[in-house]
């Protein structure tokens, strides 16, 4: 019996991974003050770059690296958009998705169905997102890197009036969100398929951007609501004889509508950032 | 400082100088230089996939443009694009978030399918309750999470999408299982619809001209309704600013569920117009749709706002899907393409925005200035 | 040239935005020790000038020494590098986080976060001033007064020896201001230098050695206090005489037009705003509600106009509710102007139309009739000259003062019998000031009833026949104006009830 815990719980963990990397880099980017709705698309770039290299080179932590640097470096184009150019936050992030689906999609055709050599062990990636759950809390909380993050989600205006640039606090926020997709692909294409399949992300980005509003902005917070994620995504596989599977499948959004909702009925503040989604132009002060 | 200013910046003898306003020759200049650079960086895209893209280019433009079969697949793509379009134009002017126009334009097909394959109506009538079951249908798919925004204040953009997703899984549930065809065998598909609850088409095209009529007809409605009726103007005021509306005594509430409603049914129409004008039946989604209802996000944001402008960029979006037809053909490369291009010229587009209210100006250095 | 024990010297220093020169070549000399009061209007280009010694803008002419050597600021860390600190009018701190992470976010960084040294040394610097506040609350619960002192404690944590206040009496109650007084005093006597920026004669009396006067840009005149004479500095701020009279004449009031009785309310947050107010104003009478900001002023008008439902007590405006169909027409002079006053993208004639959209002749059943929009408008922009008098411009382009006659011309139309005013002058200039306050008394003459909210006590008293202070969501004090004592009104604001 305890056995049969013990394994829920680690397919839990390991359908929450994913989204637990992807959520807290966006929750990251968010208490910068700025909504990436393209984790999916960075997280389908990461997953592609993740297998080609890992493929071509032979060596899965390779492919690991060219994941995050790929997902960090289509993050860039969006942060141009988002923060320099102050575009609709929203408008911009739907555009990196369609981008990212649209080109691993495209440059991923011939890695259809390969097989991988050198697959990675999906605890070594669940691991490190618990150690980096830990860790990116304390640095928010605890470190003066962290205070300027959240201060620039808060209030941008007085991080730089401390003389600290706020654009590049929220590059930083957002390329470091990019990676974090990036790392989460990476798990899907060398350690949970392990393969590559156009469209291998179904959605879970989506549910990393509202893991990061369910978890209210809180890096340790997110492991909870990771793991329940995940847990209902097990779950889901577990009902499979007896539910139909399309609604199996449409559970996570509709969950997803409803944990937002739930959200939003809880009492007292919510713990948004108060400038979240809002462009930062110096010198206008409101 | 009142009115915003400041901030010039000179290049050579040119002077960069911010205006308060964009005037339409300098929107149409910069959206045009926005598409040109889109269109480039898609070039590194094909470059890196394998393909030359002067030579994809150039099929595009002799496959599309230049012939008469190619441009009526653009017109025939422009359609839900145009009704979907108008149905944004709406929702952004009135500032909610739909990013679900694909959902709710799926919901529109399943109506219109329901209503086709076993609603016992007259032959004359089934068309119309087709129509008038798949705008129901689509609003409704609007108005739920209209209804969490204004009630809960739950974020209208993640709601919207999620609602997508559950569209589409609604549809393949139908058509593996309650809907699912006597004469599908193996396939996922529904029976085809009774002869009545066809649309009819161009001849020599797949244009199903009864939506077009109606796609045009509903974007001269929404620009009329918008700039000319007491029912537009709190909507536009709404969309400006949510706090001047509420300031005003405004009915907040009745004007976003009104533009939802309005907007989801759009879409809704859309879906009958795929089921019922090409495909006569109900199948998978991704054969539905193609993602116009994402695609529409940007015939929106590209027409400002304006539902008589969506009727131009719908059309050049229909192109670019039709483009997109042409490059799987003969280029073999995937449908994705058209993708990458819906997310490059997003990009691009609202990147050039904040440039529209930068003006430059020829102002040599004089000698002692 | 420079005094060689000036410690900050501006010379000639300039800056210009499209349109108008906000800086106009400006000297000024600051001494060690000196309390410099830079004196202006609005719009005379002091907050333009505290951006550039700031290193917000660059100046776009003119040279500025820093103990006699030139110096070019950048950026705000330079100024501080410098040790110049900067007391912003409105508060720069992160609401979400408490008074040490907001001073520590301003100290030179490590890794981790400063905590046990950096609280013994707040500790000690608010030992040696007076004040008092809790380092470990968040910021949103202090007072605008203590948010106040937390920034002066972090400009001093810096090694500020020049400071700049910005307006700081603005959001005080007459003592506090007396207090932050005594806190002046006390830096100068160690030998900091302070600059004083205030449109308030008296308080700049009071608080400066010398004293500089700005108008449009340029610097008109400066003066030692000892040599100060206060019609001359009014005339040199305004540019002509000003009168201090009270400019409102004596009304009989007539019946009651506004009735408020044990109102409780709650803000957006779900905090209780309103907690038993009761108030009455009757036509031709003007009520000048004082208190200091966040008191439950912003819950009392929308709760007058309609836009908040009490939990608990009546409101009636001539009988009816005011979010009831009935109600008479009740106009809403709002507290942010461009935020709520305005569709901003739409043009000035639709700006007009935002209560009488639907009515006749603008409307006809569901048709709007452009032609009578815009023929109104012209009627309107011409009555008010409001500028750019093109009724097709974006309200957004308007400036501050002509923004306001915009939803001054809106409000006013059709003789509302209710007027309520949230801050109708703040931040205008002298011209559109009077403008407000001509219109508010002239239609308190005629028979309205107007309720005045003001931060600005000087206003409430030269305007309001009665003063009712509002403390904590409730109303401490209320008083005819001409009993009015500006002592007792500050300790109502205080909360010191009567």
């Amino acid at each position: 019996m305890d056995d049969l815990v013990l394994a829920m719980l680690v397919r839990a963990l390991a359908f929450g991974t994913p989204i637990l990397l992807a959520g807290l880099g966006e929750i990251y980017a968010e208490r910068s003050g700025v909504v990436n709705l393209g984790v999916e698309g960075m997280m389908a770039v990461g997953a592609l770059a993740a297998f080609a290299v890992a493929q071509s080179s032979g060596s899965p932590y390779l492919g690991v690296l060219a994941a995050l640097l790929a997902a960090a470096l289509v993050s860039l184009p969006f942060a141009l958009a988002s923060i320099t150019l102050r575009a609709n936050q929203y408008v911009a992030g739907l555009a990196l998705t369609m981008l990212g689906l649209g080109v691993s999609g495209l440059l991923g055709k011939p890695y259809e169905g390969a097989p991988l050599a050198h697959p990675l062990p999906e605890a070594g990636f669940i691991v490190t997102a618990l150690l980096l759950a830990v860790l990116l809390w304390f640095f928010l909380q605890h470190t003066y890197g962290g205070l300027v993050l959240r201060s620039a989600g808060e209030n941008p205006e007085t991080v730089d009036a401390m003389g600290i640039d706020v654009y590049r606090v929220r590059y930083a926020a957002v390329i470091f969100g990019g990676a974090m997709s990036g790392l989460a692909g990476a798990f899907l294409s060398l350690a949970y398929r392990p393969s590559w399949a156009d469209g291998i992300t179904s959605g879970l980005g989506w549910i990393a951007v509202a893991l990061a509003i369910f978890a209210a902005w809180h890096p340790l917070k997110a492991v909870g609501a990771a793991l329940l994620f995940g847990a209902l995504y097990h779950l889901s596989y577990r009902l499979q004889a007896a539910v139909s599977p399309e609604f199996l499948k449409a559970m996570p959004y509709l969950f997803v509508v409803v944990v937002l909702s739930l959200s939003a009925l809880r009492k007292g503040p919510s713990g948004a950032p108060e400038s979240l989604g809002i462009p930062y132009v110096r010198g206008e002060r409101r | 400082m009142d009115g915003g200013g400041g901030g010039l910046r000179r290049i050579g003898p040119f002077l960069i100088e911010k205006d308060l306003v964009a005037p339409p020759i300098r929107v149409l200049l910069v959206s045009a230089a926005a598409l040109a650079l889109a269109f480039l960086t898609a070039a590194l895209v094909f470059w890196a996939y394998g393909v030359d893209p002067v030579l994809a280019y150039r099929t595009i433009f002799v496959e599309t443009l230049l012939s008469s079969g190619g441009f009526a697949e653009g017109v025939r793509r422009a359609i839900p694009l145009l009704l979907a379009g108008v149905g944004l134009v709406l929702a952004f002017r009135a500032q909610f978030w739909n990013i679900g126009a694909e959902g709710q334009l799926l919901l529109g097909a399943v109506a219109a399918a329901g209503v086709a394959l076993f609603a016992p109506l007259p032959a004359a009538l089934l068309l119309p309750a087709m129509f008038l079951a798949g705008f129901v249908a689509g609003g409704l798919w609007a108005v739920l999470p209209a209804l969490l925004k204004l009630r809960l204040g739950v974020n209208d953009v993640l709601t919207t999408l999620m609602l997508n997703y559950v569209a589409v899984y609604l549809v393949e549930w139908l058509i593996h299982g309650p809907w699912r065809g006597r004469t599908a065998f193996g396939f996922a598909y529904s029976d085809r619809f009774p002869e009545p609850a066809m649309l009819p088409l161009i001849p020599g095209t797949y244009v199903h001209w009864p939506t077009l009529l109606l796609a045009l007809a509903g974007a001269l409605a929404a620009w009329f309704v918008l700039t000319h009726t007491t029912w537009g103007y709190p909507v536009r005021v709404t969309g400006d600013n949510p706090e001047a509306a509420r300031y005003a005594h405004m009915p907040v509430f009745r004007v976003v569920f009104a533009v939802a409603l309005a907007s989801g049914g759009f879409a809704g129409l859309a879906g009958v117009g795929e089921v019922a004008g090409v495909h006569g039946r109900l199948l998978e989604a991704y054969q539905i749709s193609l993602g116009y209802g994402y695609t529409a996000i940007i015939v929106a944001w590209l027409a400002r706002g304006n539902p008589l402008g969506a009727m131009l960029t719908a059309l050049f979006m229909g192109l670019i899907f039709a483009s997109g037809d042409v490059m799987k053909i003969s280029l073999q490369m995937p449908f994705r393409v058209t993708d990458v291009f819906n997310g490059l010229i997003l990009f691009f587009l609202i990147s050039s925005e904040r440039l529209l209210y930068y003006r430059v100006r020829w102002a040599p250095v004089r000698k002692g200035d | 040239m420079t005094e060689p024990d000036a410690l900050l010297t501006l010379k000639n220093v300039t800056k210009r935005f499209p349109g108008v020169v906000a800086v106009d070549g400006v000297n000024l000399e600051i001494l060690p020790g000196e309390v410099h009061a830079l004196l202006g209007e609005n719009g005379a280009g002091k907050t333009t000038l505290v951006n550039i010694l700031y290193g917000l803008y660059p100046p776009d002419a003119g040279d500025i020494y820093w103990q006699g050597r030139p110096v070019r600021i950048r950026s705000p860390q330079e100024a501080i590098r410098l040790g110049i600190g900067l007391v912003p009018q409105h508060p720069l701190l992160v609401r979400a986080h408490t008074v040490l992470e907001n001073l520590a976010l301003g100290m030179p960084r490590g890794f981790l976060l400063p905590t046990r040294g950096l609280a013994a040394r707040i500790a000690e610097l608010t030992r040696h001033y007076g004040f008092r506040f809790d380092p470990r609350a968040p910021v949103w619960q202090l007072s605008e007064g203590e948010k106040q002192r937390v920034e002066i404690v972090r400009a001093l944590l810096q090694g500020a020896r020049l400071l700049v206040l910005d307006e700081p009496t603005s959001v005080l109650t007459p003592q506090e201001a007396r207090e932050l007084f005594k806190v002046i005093r006390r830096m100068r006597s160690e030998g900091e230098a302070v600059i004083f920026i205030s449109h308030k004669l008296d308080e700049v009396l009071e608080v400066a050695d010398r004293i500089s006067v700005l108008r449009k840009g340029r610097l008109v005149g400066q003066v030692t206090r000892a040599e100060a004479d206060k019609a001359e500095l009014a005339r040199m701020m305004v540019g002509r005489q000003v009168s201090f009279e009270r400019r409102k004449p004596p009304v009989r009031p007539g019946a009651v037009v506004l009735e408020l009785k044990d109102i409780h309310a709650r803000s957006d947050r779900g905090l209780p705003a309103l907690q038993g107010v009761s108030l009455r104003v009757r036509a031709g009478e003007i009520l000048g509600l004082a208190g200091v900001a966040g008191s439950g002023q912003r819950e009392l008008i929308e709760v007058v106009t309609g836009l908040r439902r009490p939990e608990r007590g009546l409101v009636r405006v001539l009988g009816a509710a005011p979010w009831s169909g009935k109600r008479p027409r009740i106009a809403h002079i709002p507290e942010d102007r461009r935020r709520q006053g305005v569709a901003g993208g739409l043009d000035l004639a639709e700006n007009l139309l935002l209560h009488d959209y639907a009515r006749p002749p603008f409307a006809r059943g569901p048709l709007m009739d452009r032609r009578a929009v815009y023929a109104f408008a012209r009627e309107q922009i011409a009555r008010y000259r409001i500028d750019p008098p093109d009724p097709r411009t974006p309200a957004r382009l308007l400036s501050g003062g002509n923004l306001q006659k915009l939803i001054l011309a809106r409000e006013l139309h059709g003789d509302p019998p209710l007027i309520v005013a949230a801050h109708p002058t703040y931040g205008l200039d002298v011209g559109a000031t009077e403008l407000v306050h001509e219109l508010l008394i002239e239609r308190g003459r005629t028979g309205a009833a107007v309720l005045l909210v003001s931060e600005d006590l000087d206003e409430v008293l030269a305007l309001a026949d009665r003063v009712a202070v509002i403390h904590g969501g409730r109303i401490v004090g209320e008083v005819p104006v001409e009993k009015a004592d500006r002592e007792q009104i500050g300790l109502w604001m205080a909360g010191v009830e009567a």
